[in-house]
């Protein structure tokens, strides 16, 4: 590419000019500062022009060793380091490693609690869609308009969050038996006021993309992923639900108290990029029944197991996997106790990671531009990838 | 229901002969140890079984457990397994290595269930397991020149500790023992 600075006598520097021979084919590292900014992540592809032959990711930019750090604390003490996984949606991680522990030591989780876990999480899959959305269409071209319309709404849910747990991403909120604190004053009636606000956004932000022509232009047909493979491949949330299958571990699992509300899992058809788009869309809608009704019977109560133990807290040697249908997809924390006050064994199953199993299979044969808009979708945090 | 897999896996899977290991959390997720001869046979056959359909093998792991005076010692690759058609899990399958030091080789099951092709490169990276018949075996998350496998209940950190004017607590330990190591 000639930068309009360039005299247009100067001629290119050799490197650059390519021969243009039928085989010539071009290794180049995307990243680790560019595939649009999700993080420090790489992707080394193999070109021929613009087409992408081979690809493959690099990880490991953001590598902290997670696990090992878990393993020399305590088990309240990772609480606050999960936040920084997925650090888009920190309750939902709270949430899987609460449950996972909570499986292991055989605690309740009282009735409220269990209204208020479902309030939060379903906030953060509110936060996590929009944004994910408004940097897919900023991938797209679509610089400012639609990131800035979704980060505003983000933005009052993250409000609430600081209101509730003192910090808008880093929440910190939940424990093993509960949760930290109770709904400040007012609380309900702001998120009740957000909730009811909110489909004007959706409304608003489906007008502007979801029939919007280049948008379906550079959406359908793009970046297919075949059911077979998404299930072999082991992709969860929104990615496999766009392939077609149906699969919701809420459905599922039926963790917490999901089986007391009434919502629907919208399947995609083509598994293509407008898929994964249009699944996002519909299961923020979904999201806002599922609060609408937790909002309706939050009941009064404690919000912690009082045989909870906060000071020299120790499970019984064992082990047990708890998981969560995470924004993102299947979040899962296996834990395995000695006895000890330190999780013996303490692994993350992180739903970013595994979902990028697939892209070199959904963007071979497409362009660059495709490859940063297929790679958007697979919506990946960087913290939660590398861990 | 983990009874039931175990007889039909010693009919169906030749020579086969799992063993099941209980877990005594509240949680009751038992699990299910394989032999590395038999391993790739027999999940093909969990995953392809019109019964079981295990066609979503979820989380991959690896546990490292340290000699004690009456075995060497042994990785451990863990398999967390669901059905996405028949929606029923988890089924815990293990797999065992010999020892830790030179007899750490398993069998892959990325030829089975792909989701276990980058969770298999991290235990290969973070605790050293070999996955024979993985497609493309290669550190993941360490980088490629690095040596040890930091995940390992013995793993000692490398010395690299830098100059620090005010050390202190940790990093004054840290900086005593680099004196006596690298005297100047």
């Amino acid at each position: 590419m000639i930068s309009m600075t360039t005299p247009p006598n100067q001629e290119m520097h050799e490197g650059l000019v390519a021969d243009g021979g039928q085989d010539e084919l071009l290794e180049i590292a995307l990243g680790p500062h560019h595939p649009s900014t999700h993080g420090v992540f790489r992707m080394d592809v193999v070109l021929d022009g613009e087409r992408v032959v081979k690809l493959k990711p690099v990880f490991g930019y953001l590598h902290r060793n997670h696990e090992k750090i878990a393993e020399s604390a305590s088990y309240l003490a990772s609480m606050p380091y999960t936040d920084r996984l997925d650090y888009i949606c920190s309750l939902t991680n709270n949430w899987a490693y609460a449950l996972a522990v909570e499986k292991l030591a055989g605690l309740q989780v009282p009735e409220r609690a269990e209204y208020i876990r479902v309030i939060t999480a379903e906030l953060t899959r509110l936060v996590n869609h929009t944004a994910t959305i408004g940097f897919l269409t900023q991938e797209m071209g679509a610089s400012g308009t639609p990131l800035m319309y979704a980060f505003r709404e983000r933005e009052k849910i993250l409000d609430l969050f600081e209101s509730l747990t003192g910090s808008r991403m880093m929440c910190n909120y939940m424990r093993f038996g509960g949760c930290r604190v109770e709904l400040p004053a007012g609380w309900l009636e702001q998120t009740k006021k957000v909730v009811k606000d909110f489909p004007r956004f959706l409304d608003e932000y489906e007008q502007l993309l979801t029939g919007n022509e280049i948008f379906m232009a550079r959406a359908q047909g793009v970046g297919v992923l075949k059911k077979d493979l998404a299930i072999n491949a082991g992709i969860t949330g929104p990615m496999l639900r766009a392939s077609g299958v149906n699969y919701d571990i809420r459905k599922v699992d039926k963790y917490g108290i999901y089986d007391r509300f009434d919502f629907k899992i919208p399947l995609g058809e083509h598994g293509d990029v407008y898929d994964r788009y249009m699944v996002r869309m519909l299961e923020m809608r979904e999201s806002l029944k599922i609060l609408n009704q937790a909002l309706r019977d939050l009941p009064q109560g404690p919000i912690m197991d009082p045989k909870a133990k906060i000071r020299g807290f120790r499970p019984k040697p064992g082990e047990s996997y708890g998981r969560i249908e995470a924004p993102k997809g299947e979040l899962g924390f296996y834990l395995i106790s000695d006895g000890s006050p330190n999780p013996f064994r303490y692994r993350v199953r992180p739903p970013s990671l595994i979902n990028l199993t697939v892209l070199e299979d959904m963007c071979r044969g497409y362009s660059i531009a495709d490859t940063i808009v297929i790679f958007g979708t697979v919506d990946i945090v960087l913290g939660e990838v590398d861990r | 229901m983990l009874e039931e897999i175990k007889v039909r896996l010693e009919t169906s899977v030749p020579g086969c002969s799992p063993e099941i290991i209980l877990n005594g959390s509240p949680s009751g997720q038992h699990s299910l140890l394989l032999d590395s001869a038999h391993a790739v046979e027999a999940a093909t056959f969990l995953r392809d079984d019109a019964e079981l359909r295990l066609d979503y093998c979820s989380n991959v792991t690896g546990v490292d457990w340290l000699p004690t005076e009456t075995s060497p010692g042994y990785l451990e690759a863990v398999f967390h397994l669901y059905s996405m058609e028949k929606k029923h899990g988890p089924v815990v399958l293990r797999l065992r290595t010999e020892n830790r030091t030179d007899r750490v080789h398993l069998p892959s099951l990325t030829p089975v269930w792909r989701s276990a092709e980058f969770q298999e490169r991290e235990i290969f990276d973070l605790y050293g397991i070999i996955f024979d018949g993985h497609p493309d075996l290669r550190r993941i998350l360490m980088w490629d020149e690095f040596e040890d496998h930091p995940m390992r209940k013995d793993y000692v950190e490398p010395d690299d500790y830098e100059y620090e004017p005010t050390a202190h607590d940790d990093v004054l330990t840290k900086a005593k023992q680099h004196a006596i190591r690298q005297p100047q």
